[in-house]
């Protein structure tokens, strides 16, 4: 237990990466990487409730009776989930819309629980800011990449997050190839994004 | 009566909750390596998600649509769903131990499980009426029963079979999963 904060903070970086090396949270994963902008959106959501759930956790540990822990949790993190959704509502209203449903259901993403049950009901709340902080990032670069993937072959476009802008990669001539942003596509390239994860950790 | 059954038939295969709206998919994965789980973890969100849709339905309808209380319904449903999965399975274990035990350890699970969220959510955004739930809080979780019982059986020959070893596990079941996600995208056409 000896990790220093700079440990908890970089192991969700890519040692813990989730959704690969933690299968969690795959619902947001696959249904919002449609684009850049809405996967870079839901992770930012989703890492500012992991970070304060955690932190709220962490300083209430000592509290919470073991026994009716989860139902605290899912009120502590309801109520963060709640904030974000009025505040994107406020100032964020495309992406809001764009998000949808997904908003509220950052409060049944297992990642968040997860880390709630596994880390932060047994640590310091530094730690436990870091270690949301970090598996946040990461599940946030995770959302990029699988988004950008789908985005460029899907649509041929790169849509830069929390603004108008959308870069088109390919000129006129391209044909998009819709698989990537219909569902199936998602399933199958994250499946692949996966495998190659696993053929680089295997070394 | 026909837009009953096309609402039934499009929540069962055109927008089956798993494959097509991305809903459920941590237990999808979870739970879907032996057929018994996958059987019993059907039942128990058939069996939940009904509940759950009523009541949280009965909920906006009656108290946080006239009082203006839209704000705050990711919490309420979230406690609602959590108490009713709490309660349903004291209700079970006291009075029909033999279906507790088949679902026994789905249960807790199922109150992060997202389809059963989402469904509460979809019903109050499309604005059902009281028929239109019923239908789609049944026809949901049966669209969900029945791509989680087809995966199960597709799992079990995978296990079996020589998968290259950076695909194995999770890996080729998102892959499988793409392939039967694209046999439901065919449905669309008939609605």
């Amino acid at each position: 237990m000896a990790k220093t904060i700079v440990q908890e903070f970089t192991k969700g970086l890519w040692e813990e990466i989730p959704p690969f090396r933690l299968v969690l949270g795959l619902c947001p994963t696959l249904a919002v990487t449609k684009s850049v902008a809405n996967g870079i959106g839901m992770g930012v959501a989703a890492t500012f409730v992991l970070v304060f759930s955690n932190i709220l956790v962490s300083a209430l540990r000592s509290i919470i009776p073991s026994k009716v822990r989860v139902p605290c949790f899912i009120i502590i993190i309801a109520t963060f989930v709640v904030i974000v959704e009025l505040v994107m509502q406020a100032v964020a209203y495309p992406l809001f819309l764009q998000l949808g449903i997904f908003i509220p259901l950052i409060v049944v993403n297992c990642i968040i629980l997860g880390r709630a049950e596994a880390f932060a009901q047994k640590n310091g709340i530094a730690a436990s800011a870091a270690d949301g902080l970090g598996i946040g990032l990461g599940f946030t670069l995770a959302l990029g990449a699988l988004a950008a993937i789908r985005e460029a072959f899907g649509a041929g476009t790169i849509s830069i997050p929390f603004s108008d802008t959308v870069l088109n990669l390919f000129g006129p001539a391209f044909k998009p190839f819709t698989f990537m942003v219909e569902a199936p596509g998602a399933f199958v390239c994250l499946g692949l994004m996966l495998a190659v994860m696993n053929l680089i950790g295997k070394k | 009566m026909g837009d009953l059954i096309l609402l039934a038939v499009g929540a069962i295969l055109v927008n089956n909750i798993l494959l097509i709206q991305y809903l459920g998919n941590c237990p999808f994965l979870g739970t879907s390596k032996s057929m018994d789980n996958a059987v019993g973890m059907a039942m128990a969100v058939v069996f939940v998600l009904f509940m759950a849709g009523l009541v949280t339905w009965l909920l906006d309808y009656f108290i946080l649509e006239p009082f203006g209380l839209r704000y705050i319904t990711t919490i309420v449903f979230i406690l609602v769903i959590a108490a009713l999965v709490q309660f349903v399975e004291l209700f079970l274990k006291k009075s029909i131990p033999a279906l507790y035990a088949g679902l026994g350890i789905f249960l807790p699970l199922i109150t992060t499980n997202c389809a059963v969220m989402g469904v509460c959510l979809i019903n109050i955004k499309e604005e059902y009426n009281f028929i239109e739930m019923i239908i789609s809080s049944l026809a949901y979780p049966a669209g969900f029963g029945l791509a989680l019982v087809l995966f199960a059986g597709l799992r079990e020959r995978i296990i079996i079979g020589r998968v290259p070893t950076p695909l194995q596990d999770v890996s080729i079941a998102l892959v499988t999963a793409g392939f039967m996600s694209l046999s439901f995208l065919g449905f669309k056409g008939m609605i």
